[in-house]
């Protein structure tokens, strides 16, 4: 129950940095995109931002705790490996957020807009996470 | 420019408590991937609907105003598709690879990062040119 309510405040608190970092305005996301053009650099600081606190964090704090406070273990993840599904989804990836400024954090937090364009945009970015899990346990 | 530093660095804030807590990577496709059908693990469905809230309560504090995608709808969902297919395929998204990935060292998230940005790059700028 703690790690439910943790992952719901975790969760909210992402979702507001999100806003308060400008990640939710697509226009935002073409600036910053835009290095021909008048580029903004405000969301490398925002990614900046973040390493800034995560990678100490991960780097310094979590080896010398060994486990996690509410559960059994770290979920490191443990490929090293630069394979062909990793560059060929990052290249899909890349396009689809270059086409509509939209990555699935900012996407899944401004469902609180109710906007009914943003809402098609999720259903079908839901849609592509089920058909390439479903495709990818097949293979 | 100090309010994208501070939203990055709540974050930042969220993704070490996440670790520290729960043990999670706060790789935003993943833990929808984990959220939805046949999966759906509670902790999941909780962080997923905890961003729409956080957004929420953005606004209501600040009372900033709120912005929509102008796109046709065909482009939306084109563009959508390739969001989902991508980060699952490319086993991350901006936060999973962007921010803990990188965080983690991780030469896979590095190259990952620099590929989806650079591609999303010349999408911008492709668009530029044909309009």
């Amino acid at each position: 129950m703690k790690e439910i309510l943790c992952a719901l405040i975790c969760g909210a608190m992402f979702g507001f940095g999100l806003a308060l970092g400008g990640m939710t305005d697509p226009q935002n996301i073409f600036d910053f995109l835009d290095i021909m053009g008048q580029w903004n650099p405000n969301l490398a600081l925002v990614m900046g931002g973040a390493i800034a606190i995560t990678l100490p964090m991960y780097q310094y704090i979590m080896p010398k705790l060994g486990k996690p406070i509410l559960t059994v273990q770290f979920h490191w993840p443990n490929r090293t490996d630069v394979d062909r599904s990793l560059v060929v989804g990052a290249v899909l990836f890349g396009l689809g957020w270059g086409l509509s400024g939209l990555c699935p954090g900012p996407a899944l937090g401004s469902i609180a807009y109710a906007d009914s364009h943003l809402l098609v945009f999720v259903i079908a970015m839901l849609l592509g996470i089920v058909i390439a899990d479903r495709s990818l346990t097949k293979a | 420019m100090l309010q994208s530093l501070l939203g990055g660095l709540m974050i930042g804030l969220a993704s070490s408590l996440l670790m520290l807590m729960n043990g999670r990577i706060a790789g935003i496709a993943g833990i929808t991937s984990n959220a939805l059908p046949p999966k759906m693990t509670p902790w999941a469905i909780a962080f997923v609907l905890g961003l729409p809230l956080g957004v929420f309560l953005y606004h209501q504090i600040t009372g900033a105003p709120v912005s929509f995608p102008e796109m046709p709808l065909p482009l939306l969902i084109v563009a959508g598709l390739l969001v989902g297919i991508g980060t699952r395929m490319g086993s991350g998204c901006t936060s999973g690879h962007g921010v803990c990935g990188l965080s983690r060292l991780s030469p896979r998230s590095l190259a990952a990062t620099m590929i989806f940005m650079g591609i999303a790059m010349l999408t911008v700028f492709a668009k530029g040119v044909i309009a």
